[in-house]
């Protein structure tokens, strides 16, 4: 008996036991409390009338959205326009992390220059950008965008093919014709090739030391390809001008003002962070590389391409991440300046005229997350590959 | 640590044991001593405060009516501004206990997401406002016209209807804030700015040059625009109701703020009497004092004292109530309450 109780007595309060334990009523009450939120949720939605369910996506929608990448009109579905939304929010945030990183890498290197009047330009830059909130920020390129551009019928225009107006920026379409698909494909053909120039060219470098110029070669031979496959299937392309027809131009691609200034915005704003970022990443690699660099004769080029950017990038990724995870999540104030992203047109239009807010704004949280999801294990990726070997 | 985690677990939970549902909303306004009303952002003549922070408009006194019921004061209110997009949303919560936010009643609103219309107090449509040098005369030369509006409303949807019924192009541009979308039409990014013909009376005051711009003849769809309750608080809903109600009876009987006191200690007219709260007992149905809509009729005024104070042909607004569907059933309009009694 007495061996029994001690048994369970030491059951009882071996620190492992106990761990599991209480992980077990945490786990249990967290159940629980999800249990009891969506439950109450449920029984106050019907006591109140309010619809819910996913049935509305597959209504017609019955409203018009200003930009679509995909066919779109107010017989389309709710389901619809919530991919419409979401290509838009996609739009916005690709172009808007393009720049962003472009921008911000360049004045974070500018930042570095030994050059006072290039560093100091930078400086302000940062500072004045990171430190205006960036609703004010959206706001000032919409509306300065507005005031200084002319109306349609005074549109500035070049070579009659390009037209600048407030209602937004409109470029020829380039329209392939029949017997063009043949250019894609060599193109498709010559960018495997030139991916595999630079893996051979890597590997014989590793073997024999000897280097190729696998950039200037597969530039080459992408951009020549595409020439003379144009040349020889006789140019079958043609372009589609815009035109002013009554209010507006047609025909064409247009970026409505609303883009170019959300775009604008974002991309200037997040770049302030970047060049923080690409600065401190810069100068977190010691000293001692670049004078070891020197040492061993690598010209100026070579120590920042194969010594410098490759340490800072380790230190840079991460916080990088970061970076595009905000812009992307700040894309979402597109809302003030009538952009049709996906908050706008979908937890904006769609959830009033259908009223259900639950269920709309759980599709909209979900989308970001799995979007921010995506960007970090894309980063993680990067990062992994970045990496000095043998490091962890 | 694990009890700390227990015991944040339970504070969460009573957090979210919010009711289950509102019923007994006059008890709860009663005991606190006030309620809350849902307004817009700023509306000129339909709410709008000035530069102390009162609120006012036809709106607002729909909202300080049902205050001078309750409470014998019509100033028991507490004033919520909302978006478009937030109001129902905020009325759901119980955030507020009345929205009166030019809110259009429609079946889907009606049906659908847990709302109850108490009455119309302004019977509107939407309308079309462009720029005078524009040479527009009718909105059906609008092909191709980019339109700016508000999110969160059936100007929406109505704009969508009438260009594809009348089988015109055009491109939405859709703004949060009313203010967002009148200063982008001023700045010249649409051709014609939508919305309620009334809205478009208002928010042209705002504009930089309100001369510039004309509202277009065409009406596109019918917007009844009045109070809005939670669904299953229908003793709630019948206070809202029926001060509206009381406001418009008032004045078909001739009773206004001005006269009310005289013409009541006066009155033989049964009619004007129940109104006075002197026979009927009216207000035992309605959980109310026998002065409620006496004290609504003295407080806050009937149906045309309040018009013609916010948005009649005196005011900045100046919508001429004559010959509009606002006028009482008897002059031609299509203002027809049901009697008190």
């Amino acid at each position: 008996m007495e061996t029994d109780k001690s048994k369970i007595g030491n059951f009882i309060f071996n620190r492992s036991v106990q761990g599991v334990f209480y992980q077990l009523i945490t786990l249990g009450l967290v159940a629980l409390g999800i249990y009891y939120i969506v439950t109450n949720t449920a029984r106050n939605m019907l006591e109140r009338g309010l619809a819910s369910g996913f049935h509305f996506l597959g209504v017609e929608s019955q409203f018009d959205i200003g930009m679509t990448l995909i066919e779109y009109s107010p017989t389309s579905t709710y389901f619809d326009s919530f991919i419409v939304g979401l290509l838009n929010t996609l739009l916005v945030a690709g172009i808007g992390i393009l720049f962003a990183t472009i921008i911000g890498f360049t004045v974070g290197i500018m930042r570095l220059s030994s050059n006072w009047l290039i560093a100091k330009i930078a400086e302000a830059y940062v500072e004045i950008l990171r430190n205006i909130p960036l609703l004010l920020q959206i706001f000032f390129w919409y509306f300065a965008v507005l005031r200084a551009l002319p109306k349609p019928k005074q549109s500035l225009e070049l070579y009659d093919s390009f037209f600048l107006n407030n209602r937004g920026l409109f470029i020829p379409d380039t329209v392939f014709g029949e017997g063009s698909s043949i250019i894609f494909y060599l193109l498709w053909l010559t960018i495997i090739i030139s991916i595999g120039i630079f893996i051979w060219a890597k590997r014989r470098q590793n073997r024999t030391g000897e280097r190729f110029p696998a950039f200037y070669v597969s530039t080459a031979l992408i951009l020549g390809t595409f020439f003379i496959s144009l040349a020889a299937t006789g140019f079958p392309v043609s372009f589609e001008y815009p035109e002013l027809k009554g209010f507006n131009f047609k025909g064409g691609v247009k970026l409505i003002p609303e883009l170019v200034a959300l775009t604008f915005a974002l991309a200037m704003y997040t770049a302030s962070f970047i060049a923080e970022v690409v600065r401190g990443g810069i100068m977190a690699v010691s000293k001692g590389q670049t004078e070891a660099a020197k040492s061993v004769g690598l010209k100026q080029n070579l120590i920042l391409r194969l010594i410098i950017i490759p340490q800072a990038l380790r230190v840079i990724v991460p916080p990088l991440t970061n970076q595009y995870l905000n812009l992307t999540k700040n894309s979402s104030l597109a809302a003030a300046i009538a952009y049709p992203d996906l908050v706008l047109v979908f937890a904006g239009t769609a959830l009033m005229q259908t009223g259900q807010a639950i269920e709309i704004i759980g599709m909209v949280m979900g989308v970001y997350l799995f979007l921010s999801l995506f960007t970090s294990v894309i980063m993680n990726l990067f990062n992994r590959f970045m990496k000095v070997d043998g490091e962890r | 640590m694990n009890t700390m985690r227990i015991t944040f677990l339970g504070l969460v939970c009573s957090v979210l044991m919010v009711p289950a549902a509102f019923a007994g909303t006059l008890d709860t306004v009663k005991s606190q001593g006030f309620f809350n009303c849902g307004v817009s952002q700023g509306v000129p003549g339909f709410s709008n405060p000035d530069e102390n922070g009162n609120w006012s408009g036809i709106d607002v006194d729909v909202c300080r009516a049902v205050s001078a019921a309750i409470f014998g004061d019509p100033d028991k209110v507490k004033y919520v501004p909302l978006t478009a997009k937030e109001r129902f949303t905020a009325l759901q919560a119980g955030e507020i206990d009345v929205l009166s936010r030019n809110t259009t009643w429609t079946l889907s609103r009606d049906a659908q997401i847990g709302l109850e219309f108490a009455g119309v107090n302004f019977y509107d449509g939407q309308g079309f406002m462009v720029r005078k040098d524009s040479g527009i005369s009718s909105a059906m030369e609008l092909d191709g016209a980019s339109v700016c509006t508000n999110l969160g409303t059936t100007t929406e949807l109505n704009m969508a209807d009438f260009f594809r019924a009348n089988g015109m192009a055009y491109e939405p541009v859709v703004f949060e804030k009313a203010d967002e979308v009148v200063n982008a039409y001023d700045e010249g990014r649409c051709d014609t700015y939508t919305t309620d013909k009334s809205g478009l009376a208002a928010q042209r005051t705002k504009l930089a040059d309100p001369n510039a711009h004309v509202v277009l003849p065409e009406t596109i769809s019918k917007e009844p625009l009045g109070p809005v309750v939670r669904e299953g608080d229908g003793d709630w809903a019948d206070i809202v109701r029926w001060s509206l109600n009381a406001m418009i009876e008032a004045e078909e009987f001739g009773l206004t703020q001005a006269n009310a006191q005289t013409t009541c200690a006066l009155t033989s007219n049964p009619v004007v009497a129940r109104l006075c709260g002197k026979e009927g007992a009216t207000g035992a149905g309605l959980n109310l004092g026998e002065s409620w809509s006496y004290d609504i009729v003295t407080m806050v005024g009937n149906y045309g004292d309040v018009y013609e104070k916010h948005v009649g042909e005196n005011t900045p607004v100046g919508l001429a109530r004559a010959g509009s569907p606002n006028a009482s059933y008897k002059n031609g309009g299509v203002l027809y309450a049901p009697p008190a009694r």
